[in-house]
């Protein structure tokens, strides 16, 4: 039973690709397991394969399956440990560049894109630089985009800003009004929002800080030292990179190329050459 | 002879003195990995592994992701990651969604147990208040593996073994004497 279903999701992974370009086949299997399994419950197949059948046939179908396969659950200034990090011991160094560029590689829908424009605005960097905001899940992008949240989920976003910090008051960047909160336009406007995939596509850009947290660890390790190469490519020279609270360069082909900058809040810096 | 290759272990409200009570008995030699699940507030770090460390024979570390699965190690789930198994024998973690209004989830990670490790893992619920859990050692069963739930009558918290036990009427009612010298027995087998 279980052998049949891990051929039916290797199958639909294969399909995905060949029709839409959609790479997963190197995801990390437990999870992208659970996510089709849930998928196919959820929107009521009989089986992984009955999925494949709809979404070669129906583009239509496309965008469902890839909210239950790229969904990331993210907060602003999730990890405050980690923002207060970037603004007392990377920022030093981010000063002394005339022009910066971040890039927040797998964005999700955003909140990680506002919590570092509103602590470059803080520590006085936003206009210098520019954001680079990437995702595979054009849907993710385009409520990344948007900036606009549940009002419930404020609560935790500003203490998590206040744990990290944050020298405002967090409610100085959005407007609330009927259980949202719009974050404001002026956070947005040094940020390109891009379609960009890991797997497959290119560096595009020389970066000083690359911000890629919990979605390494949807990767397979070949996959992961795809990803890991392409951002030693993209740093410039003592540039920095930012993981999640528990993820490592440990078990990387790239390990070498990386010093452990602040090691507690996986923040690394590329070696000089 | 005992095909078990894989201990994994579910607690939430009464957690500490359950484990406190359990994971120091085995012994130094205990020859299988073991993972462990148990709900922890999401902002908090995970003060049970040194607290834990320091009372047993066994390495006690919290999980990392893409690490190799080793004999004889108690791996924890990091506070607010689900923990899984991959086939090849690695951990994986995940911030999905919460299961069950929690990450880590016991379901998360017995289910993805069961279905790489199948008959050769052993589940065991313990004491807690919630029903994370009963799905999960469900899933033990069904590949075959060995399902334990702790003594309701020595719980300190009694919905979390009563959901599992609802949900696997087969599986072994133990208390944590018991389930500790069966754990140990499957080490010396």
């Amino acid at each position: 039973m279980s052998e049949i279903e891990d051929l039916e999701i290797q199958l639909l992974l294969e399909a995905l690709y060949q029709r839409y370009h959609y790479d997963f086949r190197h995801y990390a299997r437990a999870s992208i397991k659970r996510r089709l399994t849930q998928a196919r419950s959820q929107l009521g197949f009989p089986s992984i394969s009955a999925m494949q059948d709809r979404v070669l046939h129906d583009p239509a179908m496309l965008p469902r399956l890839l909210g239950f396969l790229t969904v990331q659950v993210s907060e602003m200034f999730r990890d405050p440990s980690y923002f207060r990090a970037l603004r007392e011991k990377v920022v030093p160094h981010l000063r002394t560049y005339p022009s910066l560029k971040v890039w927040i590689a797998g964005c999700s829908t955003g909140e990680e894109v506002y919590s570092l424009a509103i602590l470059f605005r803080e520590e006085g960097l936003y206009d210098r630089t520019i954001f680079y905001a990437t995702d595979i899940n054009p849907e993710a992008l385009a409520a990344a985009e948007a900036g606009v949240y549940a009002l419930d989920r404020i609560r935790k976003f500003t203490e998590n800003h206040q744990k990290s910090g944050g020298r405002s008051s967090l409610s100085d960047y959005y407007t609330a009004a009927y259980g949202r909160a719009v974050f404001d336009k002026s956070l947005r406007n040094r940020v390109v929002f891009s379609d960009h995939s890991l797997v497959t596509d290119a560096v595009f850009a020389e970066m000083h800080l690359i911000s890629c947290r919990n979605v390494m660890i949807y990767f397979d390790r070949p996959l992961q030292d795809r990803a890991i190469g392409l951002f030693r490519e993209s740093l410039t020279r003592k540039g920095f990179l930012g993981l999640g609270s528990k993820e490592s360069l440990r078990f990387s082909a790239h390990a070498a190329a990386f010093s452990e900058f602040a090691a507690e809040e996986k923040i690394y810096q590329r070696r000089e050459p | 002879m005992s095909g078990a290759r894989l201990i994994v272990i579910g607690a939430s409200a009464g957690a500490v003195q359950a484990l406190l009570a359990l994971l120091p008995s085995l012994p130094a030699s205990f020859p299988l990995p073991m993972l462990v699940v148990v709900h922890v507030p999401s902002d908090r770090d995970n003060v049970l592994v040194p607290l834990l460390q320091a009372k047993c024979r066994l390495l006690v570390k919290e999980a990392e992701d893409k690490e190799p699965i080793l004999g004889g190690v108690i791996y924890f789930a990091p506070s607010d990651y689900h923990l899984l198994v991959e086939a090849e024998g690695t951990l994986a973690l995940s911030t999905d969604e919460q299961v069950n209004y929690s990450r880590p989830s016991i379901d998360v990670l017995f289910e993805s147990a069961a279905d790489a490790y199948g008959a050769g893992v052993v589940g065991v619920v313990m004491t807690g208040a919630n029903h994370d859990g009963a799905a999960g050692l469900k899933a033990v069963l069904d590949a075959g593996g060995v399902a334990i739930i702790q003594d309701r009558t020595e719980a300190y918290a009694t919905a979390m073994p009563d959901a599992a036990l609802e949900a696997c009427p087969t599986a072994f009612t133990m208390t944590l004497d018991s389930i500790a010298s069966y754990l140990s027995s499957l080490g010396a087998a």
